[in-house]
C-alpha cells in the first residue's frame, strides 16, 4: 500500500511537471512570437526614422549583460516573482537574436511597394502588419517558432535558480532532482544506512517512474524532429543577422 | 541614412525642400507621425528593461558591501574590494584558465570535425544515406543538458554505468570512479560537448559547401584533379569565410562558458572543481549556493567586461574578412 502511495505520488509531480512544459512551450511561444514580430516590424521599415536607434537597444543586449546576481535580483526583489510560472516565462520572451531575424526577413522578404499599396487602399499599420507582413512571413515565424518551443521545453536553468520546492517546476528540472537523488543515495551508503535506521523509507522513484520521466522528457522532440528539421535548418541558415 | 519619408509625407508641417538639403524631423514630428510603431514595440520594450537593461545598472552591486538587513540601496560602496577579494583568490585564475581552455579546445573541435564531416557528406553518393547520417548527427543538438548529463552519467556511473560494468570488465581494466576524478573531464567536456554541437556546425558548413558553384568542379574534373586537391584547393578556400566567422563569433564568446555542460554534466561535482569550474558555475555557485554576493557580482562583471571586448574585437576581425557576416 506504502509503495502504491508513492507510486501515485510520482505519477503526480510527473504529470503535473508535464503539465508546466507544456504550458510554457505553447503559452510562451505564442506571446513571444507576437511580442517579438511586433518590435522587429518597426525596425525593419527603412521609413521609420527612430529604427537605428531601437535597433541599437535590442542589439545591445547580445553585447553586454548585467550577470546572473542583479538579473536575479531584479526578479525576485523587484518584481517578486520567486516561485511563479511567470519567472520561467518572462526571461525566454525576447531574444535578440530571434528579433534581429525576424527584422532581416521582414526587410528583405517583404517589397516596401506592397506596404505603400496597403497605406493606399486605407490600412492603417496594425492592419497591414497583421494581414499583410504576417502572413507572408510564415517560413520565419514557423522557425522561430519551433526554437522557442526547444528552448521553453528543455529550459531547466529558470527552475533551478527562481524555484524553490517541487509545485512549479517543469519537466526537465524533475529529472534533474530525480537524478541528484538517485546519484546521493546510491553514492552515500552511510546516508541510505541512516535513513533506514532512523525508520525513514528510501524514497526512490521506481525505475518505472524514471523511465517515463525520461520519455516525456525527450520523447516529443525526437518525435517531432524528422516533421520540423527543415525548419530548423532554415532557421540556423538564416543566421546572418546584420545590424 | 534615413529615408525621407518626411519628403514623401503629406504632413503640413514640413516644409518641402527642392534641392538635396536634408533637414532631420524632429523628434515629436516622428512621434506622432508613427506613435503606433511605438505602441507596438512597448511590451517589448518593456520585457528588455527588465530583463537586460535594469540588471546593467545593477553591476553597480559589484562595488558595493550588499546587507540584506539595510536593503541593496542603502549598503556601503567599497570601491574594489570585492575585485581585491576575488584576484587574490585562487579561484580566480583557476575559473579563468578553465574557461578559456575548455574554449579553445571546443572552438578547434567544433571546427575541424564538422568540415571534414561536411565535406563527407557531400561527397556521399547516396543522398538517403547522407540524410539519414545527417539527421542522427544533428539530433544531440535538440536534447536538454539534463538529458545529456543523463546520457552521461549511464556510460561513467560508478554503479551501473556501461563503461564501469561492461565495457572495462571486458578489456580488463579496473573500474575509475569518473566523478571524483578531475583528470578525466579535461577529455570527457571536449568530447561530450563535441558530440551535442557537431551537427549544427555540419549544417552550417554544408549550407556553405552547396552553394559553390559545380563549374569549379567541373573544369577541376577536365584538369584531372583528384579529389583530395578539390578539396584542398576549391572546397576549402571557397568555405573560408564562413569558416573564419564561425570560429571568430565563437571567439568573441570565449569568456562565456556553457553552464549547463559544466554544471549538468558534471553533477556539479565538488571534488572536479579543479577542472570543471568555468567563470559561469563559479558565478552561480558563489551566489545561491554560498551567498556570497559581492564576490559573485564582481565575477560577473569581470566576465562581462572582458567577454564585451572580445566581442567587439572579434567583431572588427569578422568584418575584415567578409563584411558580409559581422554583426555590426
Amino acid at each position: 500500500m506504502e509503495s502504491y502511495k508513492f507510486m501515485f505520488k510520482d505519477w503526480h509531480q510527473i504529470l503535473r511537471s508535464f503539465g508546466i512544459s507544456v504550458y510554457l512551450a505553447v503559452v510562451g511561444t505564442a506571446i513571444s512570437l507576437v511580442v517579438m514580430a511586433l518590435y522587429a516590424y518597426p525596425i525593419s521599415r527603412s521609413d521609420f526614422p527612430h529604427k537605428n536607434f531601437f535597433s541599437f537597444f535590442m542589439f545591445f543586449t547580445m553585447l553586454f549583460n548585467g550577470g546572473l546576481v542583479p538579473w536575479y535580483l531584479v526578479y525576485t526583489q523587484m518584481l517578486d516573482l520567486k516561485n511563479t510560472l511567470a519567472a520561467l516565462m518572462i526571461p525566454l520572451l525576447v531574444s535578440a537574436f530571434y528579433v534581429l531575424l525576424l527584422r532581416t526577413f521582414f526587410a528583405n522578404s517583404i517589397p516596401m511597394a506592397l506596404i505603400e499599396a496597403a497605406k493606399i487602399d486605407g490600412a492603417g499599420e496594425i492592419r497591414t502588419f497583421s494581414q499583410i507582413i504576417l502572413p507572408l512571413s510564415l517560413p520565419v515565424l514557423a522557425s522561430v517558432a519551433l526554437f522557442q518551443v526547444l528552448n521553453y521545453w528543455n529550459d531547466w536553468f529558470l527552475s533551478l535558480v527562481f524555484i524553490s520546492g517541487s509545485k512549479n517546476i517543469n519537466l526537465q528540472f524533475m529529472m534533474y532532482k530525480t537524478m541528484l537523488d538517485i546519484q546521493f543515495l546510491s553514492s552515500n551508503v552511510q546516508a541510505s544506512q541512516g535513513l533506514a535506521a532512523a525508520g525513514g523509507v528510501l524514497k526512490l522513484p521506481t525505475e518505472t517512474v524514471r523511465m517515463a520521466m525520461a520519455v516525456l522528457g525527450i520523447g516529443p522532440i525526437v518525435f517531432a524532429y524528422p516533421f520540423f528539421q527543415k525548419y530548423f535548418k532554415k532557421g540556423l541558415m538564416v543566421g546572418a543577422v546584420k545590424g | 541614412m534615413s529615408e525621407t519619408a518626411n519628403i514623401a509625407s503629406t504632413s503640413g508641417s514640413r516644409v518641402k525642400t527642392s534641392s538635396a538639403v536634408r533637414t532631420k524631423p524632429s523628434f515629436l514630428w516622428v512621434l506622432r507621425k508613427y506613435w503606433i510603431f511605438y505602441v507596438m514595440m512597448a511590451p517589448a520594450a518593456i520585457i528588455l528593461l527588465i530583463n537586460n537593461y535594469i540588471p546593467m545598472l545593477g553591476v553597480l552591486i559589484a562595488f558595493k558591501n550588499v546587507n540584506y538587513t539595510k536593503g541593496i540601496i542603502a549598503s556601503p560602496w567599497v570601491g574594489f574590494a570585492n575585485f581585491k577579494y576575488l584576484f587574490s583568490s585562487e579561484a580566480a585564475w583557476v575559473i579563468t584558465r578553465n574557461t578559456i581552455s575548455y574554449n579553445v579546445v571546443f572552438i578547434i573541435l567544433n571546427l575541424i570535425i564538422p568540415v571534414a564531416f561536411a565535406i563527407m557528406f557531400n561527397e556521399m553518393r547516396s543522398k538517403l544515406l547522407s540524410k539519414f547520417h545527417q539527421s542522427t548527427m544533428f539530433l544531440p543538438f535538440f536534447l536538454s543538458m539534463v538529458c545529456v548529463a543523463y546520457l552521461v552519467y549511464a556510460f561513467l556511473g560508478s554503479e551501473h554505468g556501461f563503461v564501469n560494468t561492461v565495457l572495462f570488465p571486458m578489456l580488463g581494466i579496473n573500474p575509475i570512479d569518473w566523478y571524483t576524478e578531475p583528470k578525466y573531464w579535461t577529455v570527457i567536456l571536449p568530447i561530450v560537448n563535441t558530440w551535442k554541437n557537431i551537427g549544427y556546425y555540419t549544417v552550417i558548413y554544408m549550407a556553405a559547401i552547396i552553394g559553390i558553384d559545380g563549374e569549379y568542379y567541373e573544369a577541376a574534373l577536365i584538369d584531372g584533379a583528384s579529389k583530395w586537391q578539390q578539396v584542398k584547393n576549391i572546397t576549402l578556400p571557397l568555405i573560408m569565410p564562413v569558416i573564419i566567422t564561425m570560429t571568430l563569433l565563437q571567439v568573441g564568446r570565449i569568456f562565456y562558458a556553457d553552464f549547463g555542460l559544466f554544471f549538468q554534466v558534471t553533477k556539479n561535482a565538488g571534488a572536479l572543481f579543479p577542472t570543471t569550474q568555468v567563470i559561469d558555475t563559479y558565478v552561480y555557485q558563489t551566489f545561491l549556493t554560498m551567498g556570497d554576493i559581492g564576490m559573485s557580482s564582481a565575477a560577473g562583471l569581470y566576465q562581462a567586461v572582458v567577454g564585451f571586448i572580445l566581442v567587439l574585437l572579434s567583431n572588427l576581425l569578422v568584418r575584415k574578412v567578409s563584411k558580409d557576416n559581422a554583426l555590426f
